[in-house]
């Protein structure tokens, strides 16, 4: 008797035809967030060309590939996440808020929010990923909490 | 409808050409109130007699102890609610069971923030409580013991006879909720012991809003509904003459279908089964392979969340449910689905699917069809499929 969820027609677009699904062989970063018991996983992984600048904020994000184990809300966010950091420097797409993805499909349910958080959270952690492997600062980039529910429960 | 295969029929179904031609009389040219004193109001109130005596033939039970309510779940609270203050002198336990609907676990959640003891018994893998664990269970203060039928989302039917055996032996009242079972199995209260009994109409191709509870004769239970002196004076509330109408013609239709329809849903359920389980890998089936209810089939697909699954089946035009959709709050069957022992992931891909005596053969195979893709079509964008694959690579190595 679960009931489904009223999507904007964007949400529907980004759930039906996902953009930039699948792996990178080999990524400069992955991140994976979420967790099986609130139902969503996500992860994105990313190509990041280091050629484009001089430091690495100014590096270019080449390619970026996700997969998502959760509703759909949460594999229409992590969808519209990939379109939204393509091609962007690495500081810019370390500026992807949940608030632009929301609004980027047209608003949320409220009960799926946290869809939104947790794809900003996974782009965050593949960017993390990527400046370990690098062993570079990026400014304004934290550890990612590796539980969505630990942070909301925290905030 | 035709362009949609109906796979929900737990959910509600739809109303028979007979119900509803049945019905019709009573919101046109017979529209009086059942409880008048005039002769035109005779015919509405030996409309409601009529129909209270058909519940009561099905049930084995007297006409006398057939209640009109407002559907199961008003049912179920009056049972509970009912008897937990008619009783509250006696004692303040009852047992109940951790798959309930949530008509029975919230309003149990309620009774305990009043003061009640409440005990909710485990269930093995495929749903069925255990006698013994019940008899454990028993306390000198329990007053009610409170077993679904059937469960309405994994089928498994409970072993209603030895409750009703244990509840009586012990004196204690037994009520089911029969929401899922009324109309689909045999039910006669006497024979099972059961002293309360909920039951409801859109769930046998009757009118929604419309529901019976049984109470045995002597029964002490405290009215629900207070007002008028209507039903003995224990459900008040002018008598919802079309809907009882047609529970008594949804019951009629039910009692004479039922053999060949369970026979018929079997057939077509186990052929569902047996496709899925063996077509579509790393999947179960959830519920008792055998003791469930003729129309209900419920699997488990691993690595993929519910309610994607559903909005895809949806696109292809099959309705279906499912025991997800992530901290939406409407999370209803999946506390059944984690009573029976299903870890989280797989809680959440969880597929219910629920026949009629109309599905046919070919709407089963074409909702195989749409599930394998839409399952594969998930699994190749889930992280979990990925893991689990490289793992099993690794280990093939």
């Amino acid at each position: 008797m679960s009931e489904i969820i009223e999507y904007s027609d964007k949400v529907m677009d980004h759930f039906t035809n996902p953009r930039n699904v699948g792996e990178i062989e080999n990524p400069s970063g992955v991140g994976t967030v979420g967790n099986a018991k609130c139902g969503d996983i996500m992860r994105i992984y990313l190509d990041i060309d280091e050629s484009a600048g001089t430091s690495p904020k100014e590096a270019i994000v080449r390619d970026v590939k996700f997969k998502t184990f959760g509703c759909g809300a949460a594999v229409a966010t992590s969808s519209i996440a990939t379109e939204m950091i393509m091609g962007k420097t690495v500081e810019d797409a370390l500026k992807l808020t949940n608030k632009a993805v929301q609004e980027a499909l047209g608003g949320l349910p409220a009960v799926k929010i946290h869809c939104s958080l947790l794809a900003e959270e996974a782009v965050h952690a593949a960017l993390w990923d990527y400046a370990q492997k690098k062993g570079i600062t990026i400014e304004g980039l934290k550890a990612p909490v590796s539980d969505i529910e630990e942070r909301e429960e925290n905030s | 409808m035709s362009d949609v295969i109906y796979l929900d029929n737990a959910a509600t179904t739809k109303v028979a050409p007979e119900v509803y031609e049945a019905m019709k009389p009573y919101f046109e040219e017979l529209f009086g109130n059942a409880a008048s004193i005039y002769r035109f109001a005779g015919n509405s109130r030996k409309a409601v007699e009529a129909a209270r005596e058909t519940v009561a033939d099905f049930l084995g039970a007297k006409p006398n102890e057939i209640y009109f309510t407002g559907g199961g779940s008003e049912s179920d609270n009056w049972a509970l609610k009912g008897v937990a203050y008619a009783l509250k002198d006696k004692g303040k336990h009852i047992i109940t069971t951790k798959i309930e609907h949530h008509a029975i676990l919230h309003t149990c959640e309620f009774l305990s923030k009043q003061g009640f003891d409440i005990t909710y018994l485990d269930v093995d893998e495929n749903g069925v409580i255990d006698i013994e664990a019940l008899k454990a269970a028993i306390r000198p203060d329990t007053i009610l013991i409170s077993v679904m039928f059937a469960n309405n989302e994994i089928g498994t039917v409970e072993p209603i006879k030895a409750i009703g055996e244990v509840a009586k032996e012990n004196g204690i009242y037994f009520h089911t909720d029969a929401v899922q079972a009324y109309g689909h199995l045999p039910i006669d209260v006497n024979e099972l012991k059961i002293d309360l009994l909920s039951a409801s109409g859109h769930k046998i191709n009757g009118p929604k809003g419309i529901g019976i509870m049984y109470i045995r004769n002597g029964v002490k239970i405290d009215p629900f509904i207070h007002g008028g002196a209507q039903e003995r004076s224990r459900r008040a509330g002018t008598h919802n003459t079309p809907g009882i109408v047609g529970f008594g013609k949804a019951t009629e239709l039910a009692k004479e279908k039922m053999e060949s329809r369970r026979k018929y849903e079997t057939g077509l359920r186990d052929y569902l089964i047996e496709r899925v389980l063996s077509e579509v890998p790393y999947t179960k089936l959830n519920g008792h392979r055998t003791d469930r209810l003729s129309n209900n089939a419920n699997f488990s697909f691993q690595f993929i969340e519910g309610e994607s699954l559903l909005i895809m089946l949806d696109q292809k035009g099959i309705c279906g449910s499912s025991g997800s959709a992530c901290t939406s709050g409407s999370l209803d069957p999946y506390h059944v689905l984690l009573a029976i022992g299903l870890p989280h992931e797989i809680a959440h891909g969880s597929l219910r699917l629920t026949l009629s005596d109309e599905t046919t053969k070919d709407e089963i195979d074409t909702t195989v069809e749409a599930v394998k893709f839409v399952v594969e079509r998930l699994r190749s964008m889930s992280p979990l499929y990925e893991d689990f694959i490289k793992a099993k690579k690794a280990e093939d190595r």
